[in-house]
């Protein structure tokens, strides 16, 4: 549950981060050439770029940060979460507060995913499971049901 | 297309610059070795060590929160690296396994039924488990999804049994058992691991000098696991054969099956593995820990010097033993007559633990041949004195020095090196102790007409074992209780012809708690014979010490041993141990062999 919550922060850190400057990037560079076929690549070089940056800055000023966050920040890197939230920005074409105010909401929603699926797989550990659904199979069949869950959100906003 | 190609140019040159710029801005000080040992890591990130990556445990080693074994994967040759780059005794790089300390499993009764979570860390929030036994093994399991090893199942008596071969040692068992049950130590560990107030011992573990694990061995022949019950025996005791023979295993007084009906034989099952091990004509592998570089003078080589060699040569340093006698064995060869104890099985067990690469030198007596100077010289970082307690008392009464008269120990010692001693006909032996009844069985062997003891108290004060006593009786041997040596009467050839004694009656208890004899007035008998043996005690021989060197500074009790802390068999002087009767005053094999294995944690 710990790490859950600080793997949920370290998404929403990272992927805010990164919607701002991707959107910037974007704006001020691709566009104005005409080069929006280059998004994907751009965006990865600029995303495990800002990744390194943020981890060295947070190494040298907020230390207690560092710690806090520590192996999921590199990870992150490679989450395809970030990459397709700052896509579907482009995609949208959201102004720039839109854009920070998306990727804050994307980032909490997996968060929140994250979270609620570490305290079910606490309850998983203790409950007793059927043989033929130990281990892996019971673990998709509850995100199968998280996921139904989630789609009660649908149609809120 | 030439503007795409430039613009991923330009950002990944920027992305460069603005990375290199930043790392010089942000550089934080990290200490080198960190990325010297994260290179000798693993880099699978699998977490099997118990930290968050590789970097995380390369960080944990450097500050010394974690051994250089820690890896789970890497072989010994970058452990050893590792060890290199901290400066730490490649020592570390002994193998850990997981062993579990429970052989009860559903032997235990149930106390409830349960049926909640089948995980033991729940059941253990119960009232401590469903089982009577409130330490042992609860058995539902926590140990064997912990390992990611398959190395563990619970066996057919509801206890975890661990796959030595597949066991890496990682760990996880040990933190998944609410119940302490799975330990996972290194040989050494083991080895090093003294009895402690907080644990939980059988009482036939906590009375045993040598504090062998008694329930394990006895679990392991009820199982047919003979050679592994060898090696439970082998982490306490290497003198199994032997022991299995003299030993008066002080354990069957505590057994609690005795409250019952017998107390389990304890050491005939020792003996019985013990016996099966030499008699398969093949010997059992015995384990040791990488070289250390430490080297220690062990000065004696009975059962105390013998048991600290194998302990200190096992745990990896390199050990001499130099022996005062022509071989070695001590007073197990020379003071325990060859009905107890054959030669052929004592000289078979010691080709053993010489075989571990214990260099020996015989007929060299400290303080003669050699001395402390010579061996500090030499180099020895520790020194341990297992001299043992050869010295006899004397009864010091007038006629002592006539021919026919002799000493236990010298005696056996003779009779043990196969020196011609001149027997009489009729022989008294003084003293109530082991050594006197072992003098007296000796005689009858020799083919002496009649053999006498003659003790000072009655029977039920003699120290000596009972069933050495009994034996002593069915082999006709006279016993003449309440009686204290006056004088030898010489005859006309100045040999032995009788001894004088006073009769006695039992008074006041004294310090020890046994009656003191007082003497009756006027009572004075003579004894016929004309060979008398003293056997009334015996003390090490500290002649060694010479005026003004450090042996000299050596703490001396008022019984001529050496003073020495209990736990760690440490002198008053640093580097010098002593263990056995040296150190404790004429007592068992077994009490010798125990002071064996702290002599090299603190040698460590």
């Amino acid at each position: 549950m710990e790490t859950a919550v600080g793997m949920a922060m370290a998404v929403i850190f990272v992927l805010v981060m990164a919607g701002c400057i991707t959107w910037i990037v974007d704006h001020f560079i691709l566009m104005p050439y005409d080069l929006e076929f280059l998004q994907t690549i751009a965006f990865i070089l600029v995303i495990a770029a800002l990744v390194q940056f943020v981890e060295m800055f947070l190494k040298k000023s907020i230390p207690a940060l560092y710690a806090g966050l520590g192996i999921f920040l590199p990870l992150i890197t490679t989450n395809c979460a970030v990459m397709g939230v700052c896509l579907i920005n482009m995609k949208e074409g959201y102004p720039f507060l839109t854009t920070l105010v998306a990727s804050f909401a994307y980032a909490a929603g997996f968060g929140l995913a994250l979270i609620l699926f570490a305290g079910v797989r606490e309850r998983i550990i203790i409950g007793r499971v059927p043989k033929p659904l130990q281990d892996t199979s019971i673990g998709l069949v509850t995100a199968g049901m998280l996921a139904m869950a989630f789609m009660a959100f649908q149609g809120m906003v | 297309m030439f503007e795409a190609i430039l613009f991923m140019l330009g950002l990944g040159a920027a992305c460069g610059l603005i990375l290199s710029v930043a790392s010089k801005i942000f550089y934080v000080y990290e200490d080198p070795r960190i990325a010297k040992v994260e290179n000798l890591l693993a880099g699978a990130n699998c977490g099997g060590c118990g930290y968050a990556g590789c970097s995380a445990a390369a960080d944990a080693i450097v500050t010394e929160d974690a051994p250089a074994s820690t890896c789970i994967l890497i072989g010994a040759e970058n452990v050893v690296a590792i060890a290199g780059i901290m400066g730490t005794e490649a020592g570390g790089a002994e193998a850990a396994r997981s062993y579990n300390n429970c052989q009860g499993g559903n032997r235990a009764t149930d106390r409830f039924i349960y049926d909640g979570a089948s995980r033991c860390s729940a059941l253990a929030l119960l009232y401590g488990g469903k089982r009577d036994c409130e330490i042992g093994c609860l058995g539902l399991g926590d140990c064997v999804r912990s390992c990611k090893f398959d190395a563990i199942r619970i066996g057919n008596n509801g206890y975890p049994v661990v796959d030595k071969d597949k066991c890496v040692g990682c760990g996880a068992c040990e933190q998944a058992c609410p119940k302490n049950i799975l330990e996972v130590r290194t040989m050494s560990q083991r080895l090093l691991h003294m009895n402690e107030h907080d644990d939980a011992l059988a009482p036939c573990r906590q009375t045993c000098p040598a504090q062998i694990d008694i329930p394990r061995y006895i679990a392991q022949i009820r199982e047919g696991e003979y050679e592994s019950a060898v090696d439970t025996i082998r982490e306490r005791n290497p003198l199994l054969l032997a022991c299995g023979r003299v030993c008066p295993h002080p354990c069957e007084d505590y057994c609690r099956r005795g409250l019952g009906d017998e107390p389990v034989s304890i050491n005939q099952l020792k003996r019985f593995v013990a016996d099966l091990e030499m008699n398969s004509g093949k010997r059992l592998p015995i384990s040791r820990a990488p070289k250390t570089g430490k080297r220690v003078a062990v000065i004696g080589g009975g059962p105390a010097g013998l048991s600290c060699a194998y302990f200190l040569r096992r745990v990896g340093h390199s050990v001499n033993i130099f022996e005062a006698m022509p071989k070695l064995g001590g007073m197990i060869r020379y003071g325990i007559p060859e009905y107890r104890l054959p030669k052929a099985v004592l000289d078979w067990e010691i080709e053993g633990i010489l075989n571990l690469g214990i260099k020996y030198h015989t007929n060299v007596r400290m303080g003669v041949d050699f001395n402390l100077g010579s061996l500090v010289g030499a180099g020895f970082d520790a020194v341990f004195f297992g001299i043992g307690a050869w010295n006899d008392f004397s009864l010091k009464i007038p006629g002592e020095d006539i021919e026919g008269c002799f000493t236990g120990i010298d005696f056996l010692a003779r009779v043990g090196n196969h020196t011609p001693v001149k027997l009489g006909r009729r022989a008294a032996v003084i003293g109530g102790g082991n050594t006197a009844i072992d003098c007296a069985r000796t005689l009858v062997r020799l083919g002496c007409e009649q053999v006498i003891l003659v003790y000072r108290r009655t029977r039920k004060e003699m120290p000596a074992n009972e069933v050495e006593i009994v034996a002593a009786e069915h082999e006709g041997i006279d016993f003449v209780f309440l009686a204290s040596p006056k004088r030898v009467l010489g005859d006309e050839k100045n040999e032995v012809g009788g001894l004088e004694y006073l009769k006695m009656e039992l008074g006041e208890p004294d310090a020890s708690g046994r009656r003191r004899p007082v003497p009756l007035e006027g009572s004075e008998t003579v004894l016929d014979v004309d060979m008398i043996i003293t056997a009334v005690g015996q003390s090490p021989d500290m002649t060694f010490r010479k005026e003004g060197t450090r042996l000299d500074e050596l703490d001396i009790t008022r019984w001529s041993t050496f003073n020495v802390n209990p736990e760690t068999c440490q002198t008053n002087v640093e580097y010098i141990f002593a263990a056995g009767d040296a150190a404790t005053g004429p007592s068992l094999v077994v009490s010798a062999i125990g002071g064996g294995p702290p002599v090299p944690s603190i040698c460590s």
